[in-house]
């Protein structure tokens, strides 16, 4: 049982909670993710990435979109709830050294997993440029935080609301052709986001690093439900990854194996709104 | 064999028992093997197909009775010797022929905590059943007195009848023990060391206890409330449970020793990495592990569809590779699952079939189609890269390969095509690497198997292993079998270690 002691919304459909989780806090390294269920009888368990952590207090921060049944539910949840079972921290963490320069690109909710990676780049001297893309302004999240981390900070928005009226490939590409290429690239965001970032810097030869956040049951290597082909190899992204070599990656059967479960998933977050909503009704 | 009903076959014991009642003990080793063995009566196969309730419904006392009757009390008890937790067998059936359900249970719980598991999925027939000296009279290993089916009885009839006695516990020793995995290894070595006085924690990965008997095993074939009985007993004795903690990640190996302090570790986390085909299209929407499907199945409870967070695919036709038990419960799942036709898929014939007999009967009363001599080549997807058939290739066997078996040789040119949406891979597991990948200093061999000496001793100090992370994918017995090594080291390190604290201390006091 942890407990959810802060929460914040940060945009729409984005919240911001802290969990009790002092163990989690005090092993989880830059790259790592939790998963939660919000209830362990019939709950689904899903992976989310970790935003940041503390260890003196004992906690760690999750940032989620809502998007299914469960993100719905924890969404609901309030300051002082329990999450049920909350596992963590899982997945190999993200190679830190002094690489040089390092573009880290994140869109959308990726700003949330990038920002301990970015910070832990920066802390062992990097020149980190951030590349922040979002459908629009109010979907920005962590400006300030990573405004903070960046040597560079470049922010897109589909619609021109905010910053460059741009998808992230575009200053991306700009950054591979100027004369001193960037050293590493890491993409966090959409998985067809992360597929033309990879596509992107290819012909530029500069290593992409791209962290998968595939469908999981388990999270120990022992479902193998989020298998992924790497170089035309199957492995599996919570024991060997979740981060891998962009160029390798298969980003259209990975997507097709993300939407799995789509037309089930929606129906149930249908079924789950009306009723809370129903419920809601029938108190007032 | 055709089905009989409980009520039939309850109604046969009863006619018989009234005939060998009062010769019980009278009876002459011929006259006992001319005793009609018992069958176990089952769900209809065409209503359990639909459910998931157990298969199995168990002997009834009548049964119960004149199955022990079989029993020979040989003298030499070659049964006992396959039995890897060496249960004295001859003893607790005599009790059964008496009619003495509850000295029964005593004399099985001397040695084993969890005989309604054991009942249920040991394989009996190449265990003790395969030395029974009734089945060798009737040259037939079927016909051999039904051991583990009379070790169900007697853990059911406990249980039904709130019989239940904790095992007595020695006083607290102050030492700590952590076992990694609940299991069937994991259970015993918390068992074994709780009744030293040890102070035991388990740690699970999963919010639920039992491992692969939760995860794995289905419902139809050990019920969900068995593993929670059993677990239970633990929790009373006194069993300290650590869900949702996954020992490598939430907290290394090494921390449980340097920074928790506990005196020993016991790591049986499992062969829990599924192993794939290595064929084109295994990883297209549709092709699932016998691991995932099962657990999205058995512990996230995907089948009470309505009730259930985590989805599960809903297939038409299934194809199932692989001919172990696992492969069998996959198929049966997909049955009750909604599945019209469920293929099993497997490249050598029925005999070389891993999977226990009782199970490929079982599947096949429910529906389940056997392909033998085939294998799959590629499994073929539509533009949404979900599966719409599978190429499959015939087989013929060959000379005997070193397992003994005869090796199954691909026919040229005898490719085809089989129409399916899901094709469920049960072809068996690697080790869990999480341990290996986290805890460098352990040694493991080149598949990840931990290493470990006779004792069930790792190369880390104060760190034992076992169950399938040492053997590979095997079965629940032989894990429980090694839990029980383990556990008896553990106590004999810790007794040691506590005497020669003692003497340390006395010769302070001197």
């Amino acid at each position: 049982m942890n407990k959810i002691i802060y929460k914040e919304q940060l945009s729409k459909d984005v919240f911001l909670m802290g969990i009790d989780a002092p163990l989690i806090a005090e092993e989880r390294q830059p790259g790592q993710f939790i998963i939660l269920q919000t209830d362990d009888d019939y709950g689904e368990r899903i992976p989310l990435t970790i935003a940041d952590a503390d260890i003196e207090e004992g906690s760690i921060t999750i940032i989620f979109q809502v998007v299914g049944k469960t993100t719905t539910e924890l969404s609901l949840m309030e300051v002082g709830d329990y999450l049920p079972a909350f596992v963590g921290p899982l997945g190999k963490p993200t190679h830190i050294k002094n690489f040089g320069h390092v573009v880290c690109v994140a869109g959308g909710i990726g700003v949330a997993p990038m920002h301990p990676i970015a910070q832990a780049l920066k802390k062992v001297g990097n020149f980190v440029t951030i590349i922040i893309g979002a459908r629009t302004k109010d979907l920005l999240i962590l400006e300030n935080k990573m405004k903070n981390i960046a040597d560079e900070l470049i922010i897109c928005t589909d619609d021109g609301s905010y910053g460059r009226k741009a998808l992230v490939t575009e200053p991306l590409k700009e950054l591979c052709e100027r004369n001193k290429k960037p050293e590493m690239v890491i993409a966090i965001g959409p998985p067809v986001m992360m597929k033309y970032c990879s596509i992107t810097t290819k012909p530029y030869e500069v290593f992409t690093q791209v962290s998968l956040n595939t469908i999981m049951v388990d999270g120990t290597g022992m479902c193998g439900g989020c298998r992924v082909s790497i170089n035309n190899e199957t492995k599996f992204v919570c024991v060997d990854g979740p981060e891998f070599d962009g160029h390798q990656v298969d980003f259209d059967n990975m997507i097709a194996r993300l939407n799995s479960y789509k037309n089930i998933e929606r129906q149930k977050q249908k079924c789950f709104v009306e009723k809370t909503f129903k419920a809601k009704e029938g108190v007032l | 064999m055709s089905y009989h009903s409980l009520e039939e076959l309850s109604a046969q014991a009863k006619e018989l028992i009234v005939e060998y009642v009062d010769k019980c003990d009278s009876l002459k080793p011929k006259e006992r093997t001319q005793i009609p063995a018992q069958e176990m009566p089952t769900q209809d196969p065409l209503i359990r197909r639909t459910n998931l309730e157990e298969v199995a419904i168990g002997f009834s006392e009548d049964q119960a009775r004149i199955e022990a009757m079989r029993c020979l009390q040989c003298v030499k008890k070659n049964c006992v010797q396959d039995c890897p937790v060496n249960i004295d067998i001859p003893a607790f059936v005599n009790k059964i022929a008496h009619g003495d359900f509850e000295g029964a249970a005593q004399i099985i719980k001397q040695t084993t905590l969890l005989p309604a598991i054991c009942g249920r999925v040991c394989p009996q027939e190449t265990q003790c059943q395969l030395h029974c000296a009734v089945g060798k009279a009737l040259k037939d290993v079927e016909k051999s007195v039904a051991i583990g089916r009379l070790e169900r009885f007697i853990a059911d009839w406990e249980r039904k009848n709130g019989k239940k006695v904790l095992p007595k516990i020695k006083p607290p020793t102050g030492k700590k023990i952590a076992v990694v995995g609940s299991g069937p290894a994991g259970l015993v070595v918390a068992a074994d060391c709780k009744r030293e006085g040890h102070h035991v924690t388990i740690f699970e990965a999963f919010h639920r206890l039992g491992g692969v008997l939760r995860y794995g095993i289905p419902e139809f074939r050990l019920p969900n409330d068995i593993i929670d009985h059993e677990i239970e007993t633990l929790s009373q004795m006194g069993v300290e449970i650590k869900t949702n903690f996954v020992v490598g990640r939430t907290r290394k190996l090494i921390d449980l020793i340097e920074k928790d302090k506990y005196d020993a570790v016991f790591v049986g986390t499992g062969a829990g990495l599924p192993m794939f085909m290595g064929i084109e299209g295994e990883n297209l929407v549709g092709v699932f592990s016998a691991n995932e499907y099962l657990t999205r199945a058995n512990l996230m409870r995907a089948f009470e569809k309505e009730k259930a967070d985590t989805p599960i695919i809903s297939s038409k036709k299934v194809a199932v590779l692989g001919g172990g038990n696992v492969a069998m419960d996959s198929a049966r799942m997909a049955k009750r699952l909604g599945a019209d036709n469920v293929y099993v898929i497997y490249r050598r014939t029925e005999n070389e079939m891993p999977a226990r007999k009782e199970e490929a009967v079982h599947a096949k009363e429910e529906g389940i189609e056997f392909h033998f001599l085939e294998n799959a080549k590629r499994i073929i997807g539509d533009e949404h890269g979900c599966v719409t058939g599978m190429e499959c290739v015939r087989f013929e066997l060959g000379e005997p390969d070193e397992s003994g078996r005869r090796r199954p040789v691909e026919i040229k040119s005898s490719e085809f095509i089989v129409d399916v949406d899901t094709v469920i891979v049960a072809i068996g597991n690697g080790s869990n690497p999480l341990i290996s990948q986290t805890t460098p200093q352990i040694q493991v061999n080149k598949w990840g198997n931990v290493l470990v000496d006779k004792t069930q001793k790792t190369s880390l100090d104060k760190v034992f292993a076992g169950g399938d992370i040492v053997l590979g994918a095997a079965t629940v017995i032989l894990a429980m079998g090694e839990g029980r090594r383990a556990a008896a080291s553990i106590n004999s390190m810790l007794a040691l270690e506590r005497e020669t604290e003692k003497a340390v201390k006395n010769s302070y006091a001197l």
